[in-house]
């Protein structure tokens, strides 16, 4: 059962990669890119992480996928010129895919001959008796690794700044402004005057 | 149920199956009854706060108004428009309906009564609200249609923004329960305001965050006052416009799920589930899923009752409120409730180490290992 749950999102997560890539149209590879993440959050149901599945729904799925949906969307992209490009960046992808795969063999490498304490040596994770992986998570991130977390979290809010801050304007035109404090501090006594002018002599306003 | 199956005589896998499929089975159909008699309630409500009788042609008191609709409805003509994109138009509103169905997987209607009683249900539930985006977006953005896309536009920034104050507002909920699991929320709030009331609501620190929780959930459905994806004088009728037949339908359908999936989550959350409204055993005598389900109308009474009240928002203060006003309120408050926390509960000497059931790792000769240090493999 579990080997089916597997093979059936393993290779659906491959081929909605494979058809990101391929798709001709931008609005459809970030709906196959989508699909390929919930699939990755599928697999991670099955090792028992659905604590990071949940995460990747919540963080990828429903927020960064949505901005890549929103750019995209209201960029029209013209795919046949970006397409142009493909033979003079292709050294360049095929660099950075080697580099992956040099790493991801180091990393597996070094995890089967023991050198990382992640678990154990033969690919299964040791589970803690009784535990959830969210109190397993909490008590490493915020025990062990609290610096190191903390840390994380103030660079993401430097970072945040930053970039509020470089595209911060502040409003040149006036009008359309509403300071809504100012107008709920508004009374109709200073807002209307009632004058009887004399005949003849009009209001000055 | 799955034990029920196997008294039948399956094996535990198939029995497991059968189960869960008599579970959704169980939950989608009373879902889709409630829905259409949710709308026909919907339209009875604001017609009587308008003055107005409502629908009262079709059965006794109108009662079998949507399902009328729903008949006309089906036996419209699909017109797919020509310069549509097919494929998506179409799946935009199966997403939508299928979406707002999904989330009912984790709802507790009584102790023990709940499909699928995991530990990150809270998670999920977020997930899955987060998903319903992306009908909207699409059918939108497939319609190949301006009003459409600029509804969908609408959707996408508005339910991004109010999702991360819920997100916060979650937080404060789980930091007083001290779990994910809905069931385990709804047990916490047993007694909570001052060993009787049944419900956070009935806290200092909490009552805000449920009227922020609540107009942040309506606009997370989209009603009024936040209705300006459906902005019918501005937008035709938003990402709909495109949308015939069963496709409209669908899409009709969701978004009272969604509203009745929001409706529930106030009352798990803060107004204690199942519960009754006071600790006080004759009131037990009343069946849970009772309280649920009449909790969870009253809600869907305030929504109904807003939208015949409430003016329409404009777009800028939309935003204004969600990220001005909300994000601020929200943020202090996660500070403000652990801050409290840890004040009151966790410097007493018994939470100084949690139970083994809970966390912690019992060694061999039985004693329970607290913080870090034991819960290292």
């Amino acid at each position: 059962m579990t080997v089916f749950a597997f093979y059936l999102f393993a290779a659906l997560m491959i081929a909605s990669g494979a058809l990101t890539i391929f798709a001709r149209n931008p609005v459809h590879s970030v709906l196959w890119l989508i699909l390929a993440f919930f699939n990755a959050a599928g697999l991670m149901v099955i090792v028992g992480a659905e604590f990071l599945a949940m995460l990747l729904v919540v963080v990828y799925v429903g927020a960064v996928a949505v901005l890549f949906l929103f750019v995209v969307m209201m960029l029209n992209i013209d795919f046949a010129e970006m397409r142009a490009g493909f033979m003079k960046n292709a050294p360049l992808g095929v660099a950075i895919a080697v580099i992956l795969l040099a790493e991801l063999v180091l990393g597996v490498g070094a995890y089967r001959a023991g050198a990382l304490d992640l678990g154990t040596p033969d690919g299964s994770a040791a589970p803690l008796v009784g535990e959830s992986n969210i109190e397993s998570l909490g008590a490493l991130l915020y025990g062990n690794y609290l610096f190191l977390f903390e840390s994380a979290g103030i660079i993401l809010l430097v970072a945040m700044i930053g970039a509020i801050v470089l595209t911060h304007r502040a409003p040149t035109n006036p009008r359309g402004h509403q300071n809504i404090a100012k107008q709920n501090a508004r009374n109709p006594k200073e807002a209307t005057n009632n004058v009887s002018p004399e005949v003849g002599k009009g209001v000055e306003l | 149920m799955t034990d029920f199956f196997i008294s039948l005589g399956m094996d535990a896998t198939w029995a497991f199956f059968v189960a869960s499929l008599c579970g959704v089975l169980l939950i989608a159909f009373p879902l889709m009854l409630a829905v259409a008699l949710i709308i026909y309630t919907d339209r009875k409500i604001w017609a009587a706060i308008n003055l107005r009788r409502g629908p009262n042609v079709v059965g006794p008191f109108g009662i079998l108004q949507s399902f009328a609709d729903g008949l006309k409805v089906f036996l419209q003509e699909t017109i797919i428009p020509s310069a549509a994109n097919k494929g998506i138009f179409i799946l935009a509103p199966i997403i939508t309906f299928t979406v707002a169905l999904l989330a009912w997987a984790v709802i507790p209607f009584d102790a023990g009564v709940v499909l699928s009683d995991i530990n990150v249900g809270l998670l999920y539930i977020l997930a899955i609200s987060s998903l319903s985006v992306y009908g909207v977006t699409m059918a939108g953005w497939a319609s190949n249609s301006k009003y459409p896309f600029f509804s969908a536009m609408r959707a996408a920034a508005q339910m991004i923004s109010y999702e991360v104050s819920i997100g916060f507002i979650l937080v404060c909920v789980v930091l007083y329960a001290g779990t994910f699991n809905l069931s385990a929320i709804v047990e916490a709030q047993r007694g909570h305001g001052l060993g009787f009331v049944n419900g956070y609501y009935f806290n200092l620190l909490l009552f805000p965050m449920w009227v922020v929780f609540f107009i942040s959930s309506l606009a997370e459905t989209q009603r009024v006052p936040f209705d300006l994806t459906e902005a019918e004088s501005e937008l035709v009728a938003g990402y709909q416009t495109e949308y015939s037949s069963m496709a409209f339908a669908l899409f009709w359908l969701g978004e009272y799920a969604n509203i009745l999936l929001m409706c529930s989550l106030n009352t798990l959350l803060f107004f204690g589930g199942w519960l009754p409204p006071v600790d006080w055993a004759p009131l037990y005598w009343v069946p849970g899923i009772i309280w649920f389900l009449l909790k969870t109308f009253f809600f869907f009474f305030m929504f109904s009752w807003v939208m015949a009240t409430v003016p329409r928002y404009r777009y800028d203060q939309l935003m204004r409120l969600g990220w001005k006003v909300f994000l601020p309120m929200s943020l202090i408050f996660v500070v403000l409730i652990s801050g409290w926390l840890m004040l009151t509960r966790y410097d007493e000497p018994e939470y100084d180490c949690v139970p083994a059931s809970t966390a912690g790792t019992v060694t061999t000769d039985g004693t329970v290992l607290c913080g870090p240090e034991g819960n290292l493999p």
